[in-house]
């Protein structure tokens, strides 16, 4: 296999189960262990992977906030989004920046630890901002699926016979 | 009223005559037991994908609840004909040519009643799918097994079926990809075997339900090769590839003659497929190539792991090219078929298929599907591991 699609398929298992081994991508893809851990690190430090996340339920009983901010910017000349968005973006806050289309600019995705720590957030920091025009903020109020995971299994039962000729 | 006439019995002789399935007694020790890691399931682990299964549930929203055309929905067998051509080669009329059935079982049922007379004989490569000898013998016709062997990756010989062959002979029935060795034909095989029906004026049955899951560079189906539309019956549905096994919907592919015959079998046995099935079938062959693809490359992974870990086990067995079974040599170990499966499953709970189910040339053999999860996969090697070297150890 090329080595491009081999890394294809690594990134694709990577983000399935950012904790598979590299023994088990080995034999799945059929070659050599040194060699997939030889791309993983190519992967790693040319910044395509930036980095190995859980993903976590509403059940890990975490006292945290989520917000989703949308928000209406004067993009600047010469840099367009990219500066303001690359500023938001320092905010230790901030867990997400996109830009989007649509009705407003860009997207944030901003933790806290309280409903009145992401208000303040918003208050004191965000809205002031130079190029900010606008805020609009939404309260996560419950998780049912992220990063193609239906957090439930989503009532599915998927039961089958033991055996089947 | 003597005693003898209370006991006699109403099963006609030729359905008495019928084996019961080689893997039913099995089946049942599997089934009393909770904790049993199953490589002997021949369906896919996969849910069918949301998209496939929304359209069946809004086809029933819009009342879509009645009898369709005995053929199938001429929308479907549209469809049908479009993804022949593109996928498998092969012309087909939609409007007579094509016909949807419940399941390839279904068609295949439908098709040797259709063209078979009491006694007329049938070969087909053994090991095979269970239902072949039994839907032969249900014709009043004659199953004629041919052997096939681990030395050509379990391809059927021309020089096999020569062999085999009488004055009688009828029907040639394929099932590449195989169940249950992975077998796959090149276009040479199919060549060889094209011209091997034309000379003794066979009709050609392709079952091919496992062609979507190819892990190689495919050729065209035997039913496109020169000469043979005319002598040949393409047999695939959405089961294996669109994993829709639940839903039983397929469809046979062949002369306007052929499928006429079909249709008057299935409609008054059946009359149609179900309606609302149809239509998400419709929903896979138009948009369910993304899942169909995202399935096969899991199945070709798994494939891989299997594969290699079997190998370095020492049960032989070579890299399949399709399906989702590997039909490894379980010989070394010094067991028939039977006594290995039972033993594997009662001393550390992993199931697999005694090869024998699939024909008496299945001796020497398992089939173990991988169509199960990676971790399932993973736990049952480890088992087989420690049952084999337990028994090198006895």
């Amino acid at each position: 296999m090329e080595r491009n699609e081999l890394k294809t398929k690594i990134l694709a298992l990577l983000e399935r189960n950012a904790r598979i081994s590299t023994k088990e991508i080995a034999e799945r893809l059929a070659c050599e262990e040194a060699l997939i851990a030889a791309l993983i690190d190519e992967l790693e430090k040319s910044h395509v992977i930036m980095g190995y996340s859980a993903i976590v339920s509403d059940l890990a009983n975490s006292s945290e906030v989520l917000a989703i901010i949308e928000v209406e910017v004067q993009p600047e000349r010469d840099t367009g989004f990219d500066k303001i968005a690359e500023r938001l973006g320092k905010f230790p806050e901030v867990r997400s920046v996109y830009l989007v289309s649509g009705r407003y600019d860009l997207r944030l995705e901003v933790v806290g630890s309280s409903l009145q720590e992401i208000a303040s957030f918003v208050a004191a920091k965000l809205s002031c901002q130079n190029g900010v025009k606008s805020t609009a903020t939404y309260f996560m109020l419950k998780k049912y699926k992220e990063a193609g995971i239906t957090l439930n299994g989503g009532g599915e039962e998927n039961e089958r016979l033991k055996i089947v000729p | 009223m003597n005693a003898s006439r209370s006991c006699r019995s109403w099963v006609a002789p030729h359905i008495a005559a019928l084996p019961r399935s080689g893997i039913r007694d099995f089946f049942e020790l599997v089934n009393a037991m909770d904790d049993v890691v199953s490589l002997g399931i021949g369906e896919p682990d996969f849910v069918t994908p949301w998209h496939i299964r929304e359209a069946a549930i809004y086809a029933l929203d819009k009342g879509v609840t009645h009898y369709t055309s005995n053929l199938g929905d001429i929308r479907l067998r549209k469809a049908i004909c479009r993804y022949v051509k593109e996928r498998f080669g092969g012309d087909y009329d939609p409007k007579g040519e094509c016909i949807v059935t419940v399941g390839v079982s279904e068609g295949l049922d439908i098709l040797l009643r259709a063209v078979l007379s009491p006694g007329d004989e049938v070969l087909y490569p053994s090991p095979s799918y269970v239902s072949y000898g039994p839907t032969i013998q249900m014709c009043h016709a004659e199953p004629v097994p041919v052997e096939t062997r681990a030395e050509h990756d379990f391809v059927v010989q021309v020089s096999d079926l020569e062999a085999k062959t009488t004055p009688k002979t009828r029907v040639l029935l394929l099932n590449y990809p195989n169940n249950p060795t992975g077998a796959t034909l090149t276009a040479a095989d199919k060549a060889a075997l094209a011209d091997f029906a034309i000379r003794h004026d066979l009709l050609v049955v392709s079952d091919e339900i496992y062609e979507e899951l190819s892990y190689v560079d495919r050729s065209p189906s035997i039913a496109s090769l020169p000469g043979m539309k005319e002598r040949t019956v393409l047999l695939n549905g959405f089961s294996k590839a669109f994993a829709m096994t639940g839903f039983r919907i397929a469809y046979a592919c062949s002369t306007n003659d052929i499928i006429e015959a079909m249709m008057k079998v299935h409609q008054y046995s059946i009359m149609c497929a179900s309606s609302m099935v149809q239509a998400a079938a419709l929903e896979a062959l138009q948009n369910g190539a993304a899942g169909r693809d995202e399935m096969l490359e899991e199945y070709r992974q798994r494939r891989n792991v299997i594969v290699k870990r079997l190998n370095d086990m020492g049960l032989n067995c070579f890299m399949p090219n399709g399906a989702f079974y590997v039909f490894p040599c379980i010989r070394s170990t010094g067991l028939d078929s039977m006594t290995f499966a039972k033993r594997l499953l009662q001393e550390q709970h992993v199931a697999v298929v005694p090869g024998t189910a699939f024909g008496a040339c299945g001796e020497g053999f398992v089939r173990c599907s991988y169509a199960s999860s990676i971790a399932d996969i993973e736990t049952a090697m480890d088992r087989i591991e420690t049952f084999i070297a337990s028994l090198r150890k006895g």
